[in-house]
C-alpha cells in the first residue's frame, strides 16, 4: 500500500510541475500580426455573423450573405486579400459568438453586437468601432391599447432573446418603473417571434432595428407596432480578439474608410476616377497619395479596393437597411455633417 | 461503489507496470490540456476564477421555485436553474413511468385494438427526434390555446390559456403542524406494516394494511384542521385587464406552458422506451412460472403481483435507469422553448453576461454528472433490493 501512495505522490508532483511550466510559457509576438499572416495563408477572412437578421447579416436561398455587418467582413477581405468575396461566414448564436472569437474559430465578429465596458475589458475582446447606433425598444399589437411604455402595467409578459444586453436592459427598465413583469427568454430569435406571434407574450423587446426586421416575419406585420421610446443605448460594432493590435487596426480602419468615403462623396462608381482629385483627403482615400497601407503591412490601394468592391457606408446602408424597408430613416446613423453622429477619425 | 474488487496484488509487481503507465498517461493528457487552456487564456487576457458566482446577476428569471430576482447572485441563479431542471425531470420521470408501464402492458394485451394502438404509439413517438416533439407540443399548444380573456374555464377555479394554466393558490395558516401530522402518519403506517408482516410470518393472519393506512393518512391530517389550528384558504385566479386587449390572471399559481409542453414531450418520448423495457421484462418471465403459480391456486392478480412482476422488475430496472438518466439529460433541450432550466439560465444567460465559458460549462457538466450519478445510485439500490435474495 505504501508503495502505491508514493507512486501517486510522484505522479501528482510531476503533473503539477508540468502545469506550472505551462503558466510561464506564455508570451506575445512583436509587431507582426499572426492573424493577418494566417488570413493571407488561408486565402479568406473568417467572419462570424448572425443566424439571420435581415439588413445586418442574412443568407439568401443560395447561401449568399448580405447586410451591413457582412459588408464589414467584405471590406476587410477586400483590404487584406484584394477580393471582397473571399470571406468564410460562420453563423453564430448570441451565446456562441464570443467563445468562437476568443478560441480563434473566427477572426472578426460582425454580428450586431453591443459595445459594453464588461465585454470590451473583461473577456479578451476589443471593439473596433460602431457600424450601427441602435437602441432597445418594444413591439406590441396595434389593438392592444398600449401607445407608450407608460401604459405597461404589473403582470405584463415580455419575450426576448437570452444572452443579450436586452435581457439586462429590460430588467433595469421595468425595475425603474416599478412594474412586475414576466420575462420569457428564448435562445433563438425565430422562436421569440413565433411565441410573440402566438400571443404567449404581450410585448417583444430587442434592438429597434431588430424589431423592424423581425416584424416582417410575423404572420400579419400590420397588426404590430414599435413603441416610440428607446430604453437603452446599443452601439453595435465589429469585434476582434485582444492581443493582435495590427489586425485590430486593419478592421477598425476598414470600417472607418467606408464612413470617411461617404463623407467625402467617394463611392463605388467614382472611386478610381477620383485619383486625380484636387482634395488631398480624397487622394489619400483612393491610395493616390501617402503610404497609409504600409502602417499595417498592406499595399497602398487597400482603401480603394474597399470603396470599389463594397462601397461607402451610405451605399451599404441604403442597399441593406433603407431599400429593404427596415429603417428608411437613418436617424443617428447619418453623417455628423448631416445631423447624425457618424464621426470617424481622419485617415492620414 | 464496491472497493473490494479494487485491491491490487502488490506481490506481482510486473502486473502493476502497465497500470501505472496508463495512469501517468491519462494525467499527462489532462495536464497538457490544462496547460494549453491556461496558456491560451493568458495570451488573450482572459482571467480564470469562480469569484463571479457571488456577483449580482442583474437578470430576471421567468419561473423559480425559490425567491429570486436580478439582485441575487449568479450562484442563486444557478440554484434556480438547477431546481427547475430537477422539477421537470421529476415530473417527466413520474409520467413517463406511468405511461410507459401502461403502454408496455397494453402491448401484451389479447385485445387487438389495444395492443396495436400501443404498438403504433411506440413506433411513432420513439422515431421522431425529441427536439421536434418539444417544438410541436409547445407551438401547437400556443396556437391551440385561447387568449386569457377567452380562457378554458374549469368550474370557475382554474383557467387554461396561452399564458399558462392558472390553478388556485393554497394559503395556509400553521402549515408546519399539518406537515408534521403527515410525517407522523407515515411513521405510524410504516410501523403498522412492519407489525402486520411480522404477524403474518408468525401466525399467518392477514391484516388489511392498505385500508388502515389510507384511513390513517386521511384522519390524522384532518384532525389538525379540527383541533390543531390549521386552516386553508384558496387564492382563486382572477382575470385582470391591463389595457384594451391585454389580460392577465392574478392571485392564482401559473403553471407556465413551457413547463407543461416540455414535461409532456419528455414523458411521451421516454415512455416509449420504458414501455419496451416493461414488455421485455414481462415476456422474460418463463411461462412455467405462471403455470406453477396458477397450479398452487393463486388468483390472476396474485400471479402478476407475487410471481411475474418481482421477476420482471429485475429485467426492467437496469435499462429503465438508463431512460431516467436520458430524460434528465434531455431536459437540457428546454432552452429551445424558454423553459428556464440550468442550461438556459446558467450556461446561457449567465455565461453570456460574464463571458466565463470554461468555468460555467465545467460547473454545468459537473452538475449533470452529479444528477445522473444520484439517479444511478438510487436505482442501483432499488435494483439490489429487487434482486434475488439467496437464502
Amino acid at each position: 500500500m505504501m508503495k502505491s501512495i508514493k507512486n501517486w505522490i510522484l505522479i501528482i508532483f510531476a503533473s503539477s510541475l508540468l502545469i506550472a511550466c505551462g503558466q510561464q510559457g506564455g508570451g506575445s509576438g512583436g509587431k507582426k500580426s499572426k492573424t493577418l499572416d494566417n488570413t493571407k495563408k488561408a486565402g479568406f477572412v473568417k467572419c462570424g455573423v448572425s443566424q439571420g437578421l435581415p439588413g445586418f447579416s442574412n443568407a439568401d436561398a443560395s447561401g449568399n450573405w448580405t447586410g451591413i455587418d457582412v459588408d464589414v467582413c467584405r471590406a476587410v477581405a477586400a483590404a487584406v486579400l484584394g477580393d471582397a468575396d473571399k470571406v468564410k461566414y460562420t453563423p453564430l448564436s448570441a451565446k456562441e459568438r464570443f467563445t468562437a472569437l476568443t478560441s480563434g474559430e473566427i477572426d472578426v465578429l460582425a454580428r450586431n453586437t453591443t459595445w459594453t465596458l464588461s465585454r470590451d475589458a473583461d473577456i479578451g475582446l476589443t471593439f473596433v468601432g460602431v457600424n450601427f447606433y441602435d437602441g432597445q425598444g418594444f413591439m406590441v399589437r396595434k389593438n392592444s391599447g398600449i401607445n407608450s411604455v407608460n401604459d405597461f402595467k404589473n403582470g405584463i409578459s415580455a419575450c426576448t432573446n437570452t444572452g443579450t444586453t436586452t435581457e439586462l436592459n429590460m430588467r433595469d427598465f421595468f425595475n425603474s418603473k416599478n412594474i412586475k413583469y414576466e420575462p420569457i427568454a428564448f435562445e433563438k430569435a425565430d422562436e421569440v417571434v413565433q411565441a410573440y406571434d402566438a400571443g404567449r407574450c404581450d410585448t417583444y423587446t430587442t434592438d429597434k432595428s431588430g424589431l423592424a426586421a423581425q416584424r416582417t416575419k410575423m404572420s400579419n406585420p400590420d397588426e404590430h407596432k414599435v413603441l416610440p421610446e428607446t430604453i437603452s443605448k446599443e452601439p453595435l460594432g465589429p469585434v476582434v480578439r485582444q492581443g493582435d493590435s495590427v489586425w485590430e487596426d486593419i478592421v477598425r480602419w476598414s470600417l472607418n474608410t467606408m464612413i470617411e468615403a461617404e463623407e467625402y462623396g467617394v463611392n463605388s462608381s467614382n472611386a478610381s476616377s477620383l485619383k486625380e482629385s484636387d482634395n488631398p483627403a480624397i487622394k489619400r482615400l483612393v491610395g493616390a497619395e501617402g503610404e497609409l497601407g504600409a502602417a499595417f503591412g498592406l499595399d497602398n490601394e487597400w482603401s480603394l479596393r474597399i470603396i470599389e468592391q463594397v462601397g461607402n457606408y451610405g451605399e451599404s446602408y441604403k442597399k441593406h437597411i433603407a431599400d429593404t424597408g427596415i429603417l428608411p430613416n437613418r436617424g443617428p446613423n447619418e453623417l455628423w455633417t448631416k445631423g447624425g453622429i457618424l464621426y470617424v477619425p481622419p485617415a492620414r | 461503489m464496491n472497493f473490494k474488487n479494487f485491491k491490487i496484488n502488490f506481490k506481482n509487481k510486473r502486473d502493476l507496470i502497465p497500470q501505472v503507465i496508463t495512469v501517468v498517461f491519462i494525467l499527462l493528457v489532462i495536464a497538457y490540456f490544462t496547460m494549453n487552456a491556461q496558456n491560451n487564456m493568458g495570451n488573450r487576457g482572459i482571467s480564470f476564477g469562480y469569484g463571479f458566482l457571488s456577483q449580482e446577476s442583474s437578470f430576471d428569471i421567468q419561473f423559480s421555485l425559490i425567491d429570486y430576482d436580478g439582485s441575487h447572485s449568479y450562484a442563486r441563479a444557478f440554484l434556480v436553474g438547477l431546481l427547475n431542471t430537477i422539477l421537470v425531470s421529476v415530473i417527466g420521470i413520474f409520467f413517463a413511468t406511468i405511461l410507459g408501464v401502461t403502454i408496455g402492458i397494453s402491448r401484451l394485451s389479447q385485445n387487438y385494438l389495444i395492443s396495436k394502438t400501443a404498438e403504433w404509439y411506440v413506433e411513432i413517438f420513439r422515431n421522431i427526434p425529441l427536439i421536434l416533439q418539444i417544438f410541436f407540443w409547445y407551438f401547437a399548444a400556443l396556437r391551440a390555446l385561447p387568449l386569457p380573456e377567452n380562457s378554458i374555464n374549469f368550474y370557475d377555479i382554474s383557467y387554461l390559456n396561452v399564458k399558462g394554466w392558472y390553478v388556485p393558490k393554497f394559503i395556509w395558516t400553521n402549515f408546519n403542524i399539518f406537515l408534521y401530522s403527515i410525517i407522523a402518519a407515515f411513521v405510524v403506517i410504516f410501523s403498522l406494516n412492519r407489525y402486520a408482516k411480522k404477524r403474518r410470518d408468525e401466525s399467518g393472519k392477514q391484516i388489511p394494511t392498505l385500508l388502515i393506512s389510507l384511513a390513517i393518512l386521511f384522519i390524522l391530517p384532518f384532525l389538525t384542521f379540527l383541533i390543531g389550528g390549521v386552516s386553508l384558504t384558496f387564492g382563486i385566479p382572477e382575470l385582470e385587464q391591463l389595457s384594451t386587449t391585454v389580460f392577465v390572471y392574478k392571485n392564482g399559481v401559473s403553471i407556465i406552458p413551457e413547463l407543461i409542453s416540455l414535461a409532456l414531450a419528455l414523458s411521451m418520448y421516454t415512455a416509449t422506451f420504458i414501455a419496451e423495457n416493461v414488455r421485455a421484462g414481462i415476456l422474460g418471465v418463463s411461462k412455467g412460472q405462471k403455470e406453477a403459480a396458477a397450479s398452487i391456486g393463486l388468483t390472476k392478480g396474485q400471479i402478476l403481483k407475487l410471481v411475474v412482476m418481482p421477476q420482471a422488475l429485475r429485467i426492467i430496472i437496469p435499462p429503465t435507469t438508463n431512460q431516467y438518466l436520458n430524460l434528465t439529460k434531455n431536459s437540457s433541450l428546454a432552452a429551445a422553448i424558454a423553459y428556464p432550466d440550468i442550461v438556459l439560465v446558467f450556461a446561457g444567460t449567465a455565461l453570456m453576461q460574464t463571458g466565463r465559458a470554461i468555468e460555467i460549462i465545467s460547473i454545468t457538466m459537473f452538475t449533470y454528472l452529479s444528477l445522473s450519478l444520484s439517479i444511478s445510485v438510487f436505482m442501483n439500490w432499488y435494483n439490489k433490493k429487487m434482486a434475488i435474495k439467496e437464502k
